[in-house]
């Protein structure tokens, strides 16, 4: 019996004693010869990608948490409902998302909102469709044919609609969220929340003094059309039209034109539109 | 606790031999994230450890790299190393790791790191090798510090974005300089800090590599 220990244990010792060896040999080698180069060529390599896979796998739950509570945070925020305790989830339990076809503007039961990627689905051609040029005024070339809208309910009301949209400003594509009342016609809100547009010049989206002017600018006309507007300079409030226009950033003429014609696609036909048109109908 | 050589190996790439002012390098990043304080000091964190950890790994196996590959297995280790910082940054420190997308990802090509790893670490042990990155680091983040301050305070008048010069458009007194917002700003103040640093440590003045010659007239005939 301890004979045999013995022996596995000397056997050990001598599968030790031959691995160094080797190594030794190895590391003797001169630096220039073939054998040497590949030796270290394929160790390094070996090496690096055991350490950038294993930082990759083991840090992804904890990158994929922060991209979803960094979303679920853009959301309540521009829904307005982020309390002083800045807690995301408890506001988020008050928004409830679904998903919308876009080309009849009814929802799509059979697809599950948590695990629906608009951003994937937009670059996938079997699930998005190419916009033609004359279509295409928010320059974003392809768009998807689901989208995911969040209500905001308050009793059985819609107090609020949060409708995804994107389009490109200056040097970037533009991502963000609109929120509408729930008379589907005035904004409550709007924010960006992915962009790389100049800092302190188009990068002034972000600012929340310009996001509160959009509270309360009415998007469309009677008829339903979308006629907001962001305007180069103040807005002359004495205008009857005043309530559709919007201050344009200052230094920033086409990030501010960008956003004009993001909301003007995404309200329009080829974006929310059927859907508005339908919502407004049913809570009329 | 630290010899003179050590020390120096610190101190020197500050001011006497600085990345930036002295030798030209990591000019792309300097422009690229400085428009905020915020930015500008995650960027320094990062390159710092990006250098130091490079030179510690290559001077552990300089003895071992064939110097005909040497330049591909330098850059795998970086590339490597700058790959789990861009991670670690979008798992820990999810919001500057948005607002500095790319740029992290662009450490692989700051000639900084390459440099120090040819320049020093293949040379040298580990230890100093480390305290090279650490010192090479220190000198890349004073600059961007100046500079990134520089251009928050002017364009924008805030710092760490807390307001110090109320703009105009907040209804304070302050016009904000757009055209410290934008790139080449970062030229302006880096071309005015070598100047200064050059006035002031007059032996990194370059010598002009060719001269005139004056011509006698006697010569033309």
């Amino acid at each position: 019996m301890s004979d045999s220990l013995e022996q596995t244990k000397q056997s050990a010792a001598e599968k030790v004693e031959r691995a160094r060896g080797m190594l030794d040999a190895v590391l003797a080698l001169p630096n220039e010869s073939p054998k040497k180069m590949l030796i270290v060529a394929v160790t390094l390599c070996f090496v690096c990608s055991v350490v950038v896979s294993s930082a990759a796998v083991l840090l992804r739950p904890l990158q994929l948490e922060n991209a979803a509570l960094d979303r679920k945070r853009n959301i309540v925020e521009v829904a307005g409902l982020l309390g002083s305790d800045g807690n995301v989830e408890e506001a988020f339990k008050r928004i409830e998302p679904r998903v919308v076809n876009l080309e009849t503007g009814e929802f799509a039961e059979d697809i599950d909102p948590a695990r629906y990627d608009q951003r994937k689905a937009a670059k996938d051609p079997k699930r998005s469709a190419a916009l033609s040029k004359d279509q295409d005024i928010a320059s974003i070339s392809r768009r998807a044919q689901y989208a995911t809208v969040y209500f905001v309910r308050e009793g059985d009301a819609i107090r609020q609609v949060i409708l995804p949209v994107h389009g490109y400003g200056l040097w970037s594509t533009l991502y963000g969220f609109l929120a509408l009342n729930g008379d589907f016609r005035t904004v409550s809100g709007l924010k960006f929340y992915e962009h790389a547009e100049t800092p302190g010049l188009g990068g002034e989206v972000d600012n929340p003094s310009w996001r509160g002017k959009w509270d309360g600018k009415v998007a469309f006309d009677d008829s339903g059309k979308p006629i907001i507007e962001v305007i180069k300079g103040v807005v002359d409030q004495t205008r009857p039209d005043a309530e559709h226009r919007v201050d344009g950033l200052a230094g920033a003429t086409l990030t501010t034109r960008g956003v004009d014609n993001l909301l003007k696609f995404w309200l329009g036909e080829n974006g929310f539109g059927p859907f508005l048109v339908r919502m407004r109908e049913k809570e009329a | 606790m630290m010899d003179r050589e050590q020390r120096k190996v610190i101190l020197d790439p500050l001011v006497d031999n600085n990345p930036i002012t002295l030798q030209i390098l990591g000019i792309c990043s300097a422009l690229a994230v400085t428009t905020t304080l915020s930015a500008s000091l995650i960027m320094c964190l990062a390159l710092t450890g990006v250098v130091a950890a490079s030179n510690v790994s290559i001077s552990m196996i300089r003895r071992h790299i064939p110097s005909s590959i040497r330049i591909i297995v330098q850059m795998t280790i970086i590339a490597s190393l700058v790959i789990v910082v861009d991670q670690l940054l979008k798992a820990y420190a999810f919001d500057i790791a948005k607002r500095l997308s790319v740029f992290v990802g662009l450490i692989i090509t700051n000639c900084i790191v390459l440099g120090r790893a040819e320049a020093f670490a293949m040379k040298n042990p580990p230890w100093m090798s480390f305290l090279d990155g650490i010192g090479n680091g220190l000198g890349y983040s004073l600059i961007l510090i100046i500079v990134g301050t520089t251009r928050e305070l002017v364009g924008s008048g805030t710092l760490l974005g807390y307001e110090i010069l109320k703009p105009v458009t907040e209804g304070g007194w302050y016009y904000t300089n757009g055209m410290m917002l934008l790139p080449p700003s970062a030229f302006f103040i880096i071309g005015l800090l070598i100047w200064a640093v050059r006035s002031w440590k007059t032996e990194q003045v370059e010598k002009p590599e060719y001269q005139i010659h004056q011509v006698h007239r006697t010569e033309v005939i």
